[in-house]
């Protein structure tokens, strides 16, 4: 997860500083650093870039194959239209989920890496322990944990239906709420803490000096802390928006029929149907939505490097 | 010169298309305490970095002692470095810090103990041999620095500007310590930084570097009394550069022109006898009358009104406004010989002749 | 009555991001009061009733009394174990490459680290899927690992890479000009300094390799070969076992103590180290 936390921007190396090559000793062997990425270069080739080949070749089979009679290269372009007059409706329900929960952790997540970042002091580290915490058990175990907070027995519900809010059918489980409500908790760590390391760098004296041009916290915040928090909102808001699109467990155990996400499809008709053109090519779909609004979203939000 | 000389004969570095060292040749006699200067950027710091082996010359050679080690790794050489930062192995404690370079060499973990302990003493570090570098202040960790260097008995040791991390009053007391230590040891030391007064301080000789090459090189105060060229003159402390034409010479003096004033200088101390030339003056070697009368005999003189006048306790630095426009720098010392002088007075700038030079413009 | 309005003003901020820290906790604590509930009946292990919990040390005292449990747990720590040592060591290559070399290439390789990163974990699923029955590997334990291997790689690249590109270059440059070579600068100086970076990288890898279970789901098949993940997803039709939250509780408890511990003491050695300067 470390993995979008904004990084340090320029090298700002002194023009009389040596420059970044290695030292004498080493520049002779040029083929030092390809041995060095061989290895793991070769297995993320042939086990992520040789498969999505494969799946984008898969989402043009034949869709009148099947696993016994196996399936023919036809270059059935007509796979996307099908699958997407299948399934829009949870393709863009799942993007449409995925999105408030980027919203609503942006929300939660920014108080939380504030408080630790400016206010924590020295409970910095084990508030951000806090934070990962939720890591320290199954993904599993926490969502179900969930479905037991929200079931219709649950103390959730008699509270709500108590100060009428429910009815005394209303329910949580099976709803849009209880979905999001679970992507919200299990993507909100991966939020705080590119959020806190961007929170954290920033210099005290900063603020102070904002105080002192723009009078009130409000506007400073606005205008100091805000913009430059932003590299830690955009890999978080990354962080937090891939995976909660594809996912389907959430779905699947908080949710209801009428609340099914892009992955439980995909996840049924890979594993339980077994109609592979269609599940691949809702793959690929996903793959390249997720692709484009990455890059679009980056390069609106100006972080030149985000890895 | 003696064998142990290090030689650098027409080295050239190159980076792409940047040329950071320029055909430099220089040779650093054995035992001296050698001054790289320059401004950041001149190609000092690179120059070092060939000496240690850390950069690989585009051309030219590097000889100590007689012996080729242009191509040698720097884990051969017997040459030992004290970095920019320090570069302190975090992880080690002082004394390992010491040792790293003994044990490399297969010096006996109990032999190399007592050498360790031996070095630290003379850096006065010798209670702090089991703390960690972080435990250290910038000054103490400075002089782990020096001791991890010379522990070794380099033959020549490199100092990348040593004292460049530590606040103005450490840094006097270290340039006398590593003045006392280098005297004491008697190796080879090439220091490398862009502060002037450091390097004539401390250093027998002192190369100034400019663009990748030397501009002068020579004892400081030599350097000081006479640059070779309006560079060093501005580089090495201050001076007062009037724009000048060369009239002709006569009875051992060149004379100028400048700005309608006939003035000579010795021909001793002239770097160009034709054409146009800056005549420069060090402002504490000129001196203020109010009077015309008061100037001494022989002294060449011109007018000019005084625009500031600041008191910096020693002495008072005065800028006066010379007829054709530039300002002189004059610092009078607070002897209480002479009078101050306000701003708006007119007052008469002087000099001995045998205190001007002249150097090409 | 305005000391305590001003002291909410001072705290809010604060006071604000402990409750949201207790919300993360919530279902944590849930898990840790059921690991110590007998379900009614099967089937309901996941019902928070207030009214109706019976206290039992049994899923506790007897873990492993659920049919499957304790093996797949096997499974998942010797997949983790595996997965994390291939994948720290290939990433750890990468980031040395990445940040001690300049090679053509780097744009090409970044972009290639970044990409896994960037992709839903079903996508990955599926198409590891996908070249598994075309190259037709039977799925079990060779392909989750080869699966946890590649979405783990990512993750410790950027990791080790973060704490190797804070080394000082002058390091390696010191303790060559101390007459160590090379490998000796390497073993001597780099590794130890760089270390802490690959035990976090190492751990991070574990930690996802053990909870994975969107791409375990794929690429798992119908081998048998049930990681824990697997194991609480298959149980759902059957209904979970009690013992599951005892395992969750257990599992969160270790590591908040190691990482407790962990904690007190870089903060004990910090408080001496500003004692003794």
């Amino acid at each position: 997860m470390a993995a979008l936390l904004p990084t340090a921007g320029g090298t700002g190396a002194p023009v009389d500083a040596p420059p970044a090559s290695p030292p004498a000793g080493m520049r002779a062997r040029r083929w030092v650093p390809y041995a060095l990425l061989a290895p793991g270069l070769l297995w993320l080739i042939a086990f992520f870039i040789v498969p999505v080949w494969q799946l984008f070749a898969a989402s043009l089979w034949d869709p009148n194959g099947s696993v016994e009679t196996g399936y023919a290269m036809t270059w059935s372009w007509s796979n996307y239209a099908t699958a997407w007059d299948m399934f829009h409706v949870q393709f863009l329900r799942s993007l449409w989920y995925a999105l408030i929960t980027t919203v609503v952790c942006v929300l939660l997540a920014y108080p939380l890496a504030y408080a630790i970042a400016v206010k924590g002091g020295r409970w910095k580290n084990l508030m951000l322990v806090g934070v990962i915490a939720p890591f320290f058990t199954s993904y599993l175990v926490r969502t179900y944990s969930w479905k037991a907070i929200l079931a219709d027995t649950g103390p959730v519900v008699e509270f709500l239906k108590w100060i009428h809010v429910l009815g005394p059918d209303g329910r949580l489980l099976a709803t849009e709420f209880a979905v999001i409500a679970g992507l919200v908790y299990n993507f909100l760590p991966f939020m705080v803490l590119p959020l806190y390391a961007s929170l954290e760098k920033l210099d005290v004296r900063l603020l102070e000096a904002a105080r002192d041009l723009y009078h009130g916290p409000v506007r400073s915040f606005l205008r100091v802390t805000l913009p430059l928090s932003m590299p830690g909102v955009v890999a978080g808001t990354l962080l937090c928006f891939i995976p909660a699109t594809g996912d389907y467990v959430n779905a699947q155990l908080l949710g209801g029929p009428n609340t099914q996400m892009i992955g439980s499809v995909i996840q049924s008709r890979f594993l339980v149907v077994n109609d592979y053109p269609i599940a691949s090519a809702l793959s690929v779909m996903l793959m390249a939505t997720i692709l484009v609004l990455v890059t679009i979203y980056v390069s609106t939000a100006g972080t030149e490097e985000v890895v | 010169m003696t064998d142990q000389d290090l030689c650098i004969e027409g080295v050239t570095k190159t980076f792409g298309s940047f040329t950071a060292v320029d055909d430099l040749t220089l040779t650093i006699p054995d035992g001296s305490f050698f001054a790289l200067l320059g401004a950041s950027g001149c190609g000092k710091t690179t120059t070092l970095r060939m000496v240690a082996g850390l950069e690989e010359p585009t051309a030219g050679r590097i000889t100590l002692g007689g012996l080729d080690i242009t191509r040698m790794r720097p884990y051969k050489r017997p040459v030992n470095t004290v970095f920019q930062s320090y570069a302190l192995f975090p992880h080690l404690s002082v004394a390992d810090n010491v040792a790293f370079g003994l044990r490399r060499k297969g010096v006996s973990k109990a032999d190399a103990r007592g050498r360790v302990a031996e070095m630290l003493d003379l850096v006065q570090l010798g209670q702090y041999g089991s703390r960690r570098p972080a435990q250290l202040s910038g000054g103490q960790q400075q002089r782990v620095a020096l001791a991890r260097a010379l522990v070794n008995n380099p033959e020549v040791l490199l100092l990348d500007e040593p004292l460049g991390a530590l606040d103005l009053k450490l840094r006097r007391q270290m340039q006398i310590e590593l003045k006392r230590i280098q005297t004491e040891v008697g190796i080879t030391f090439v220091h490398v930084t862009h502060d002037q007064e450091e390097a004539m301080t401390m250093a027998d000789t002192v190369a100034v570097m400019n663009e990748g090459r030397v501009e002068q090189l020579g004892a400081p105060a030599e350097m000081y009394e006479f640059p070779a060229s309006a560079f060093v003159a501005n580089f090495l402390g201050q001076s007062n550069l009037i724009q000048a034409q060369v009239t002709g010479q006569a009875d051992g003096h060149v004379t100028v022109d400048a700005h309608g004033n006939r003035l000579a200088v010795p021909a001793g101390r002239c770097r160009v006898t034709s054409g146009s030339a800056l005549l420069g003056v060090r402002p504490e070697k000129l001196h203020l009358a109010a009077d015309p009368a008061a100037v001494p005999q022989g002294h060449a003189a011109v007018g000019g009104v005084v625009t500031d006048a600041s008191f910096t306790g020693v002495s008072t630095q005065y800028l006066v406004r010379a007829p054709w426009g530039s300002e002189l720098t004059v610092f009078v010392p607070n002897s209480g010989v002479t009078a101050p002088q306000l701003p708006g007075a007119e007052v008469h700038v002087h000099w001995a002749p045998a205190h001007s030079f002249l150097v090409g413009s | 009555m305005r000391s305590l309005w001003r002291w909410f003003a001072e705290k809010w901020v604060f006071l604000l991001g402990l409750m949201l820290l207790g919300y993360l906790f919530v279902p944590i604590a849930v898990v840790l009061l059921l690991s110590f509930n007998q379900p009614g009946s099967r089937n309901t292990t996941y019902v928070l009733d207030f009214n109706d919990l019976h206290f039992t040390m049994d899923n506790w005292t007897n873990m492993c009394g659920a049919a499957g449990l304790c093996d797949s747990l096997q499974r998942s720590i010797i997949i983790g174990f595996c997965a994390t040592v291939l994948s720290t060591i290939l990433g750890t290559l990468i980031s040395f490459a990445l940040v001690r070399y300049r090679f053509i290439g780097r744009g090409a390789t970044n972009t290639l680290i970044f990409l896994p990163m960037a992709t839903p974990e079903i996508v990955m699923g599926t198409s590891l899927l996908t070249l598994f029955i075309g190259a037709k590997l039977p799925l079990g334990f060779l392909t989750i690992l080869i699966a946890h291997v590649m979405f783990c790689i990512s993750f410790v690249v950027v990791t080790v890479k973060a704490r190797l590109a804070g080394l000082d270059p002058r390091l390696q440059e010191a303790a060559m000009d101390l007459y160590a070579t090379p490998w000796q600068a390497f073993r001597l100086v780099i590794l130890p300094l760089v270390m802490p970076g690959i035990m976090a990288a190492a751990l991070l890898a574990f930690s996802l390799s053990f909870d994975d279970f969107i791409i375990t789901n794929f690429v798992t098949g119908t081998s048998g070969y049930d990681t824990f993940p697997m194991f609480i997803w298959g149980s759902n039709l059957r209904g979970i076992p009690p013992q599951v939250n005892a395992v969750a509780s257990a599992m969160f408890l270790i590591s908040f103590a190691f990482v407790i511990a962990g904690q007190l003491r870089t903060r004990r050695r910090s408080a001496r180290r500003a004692a003794t300067s």
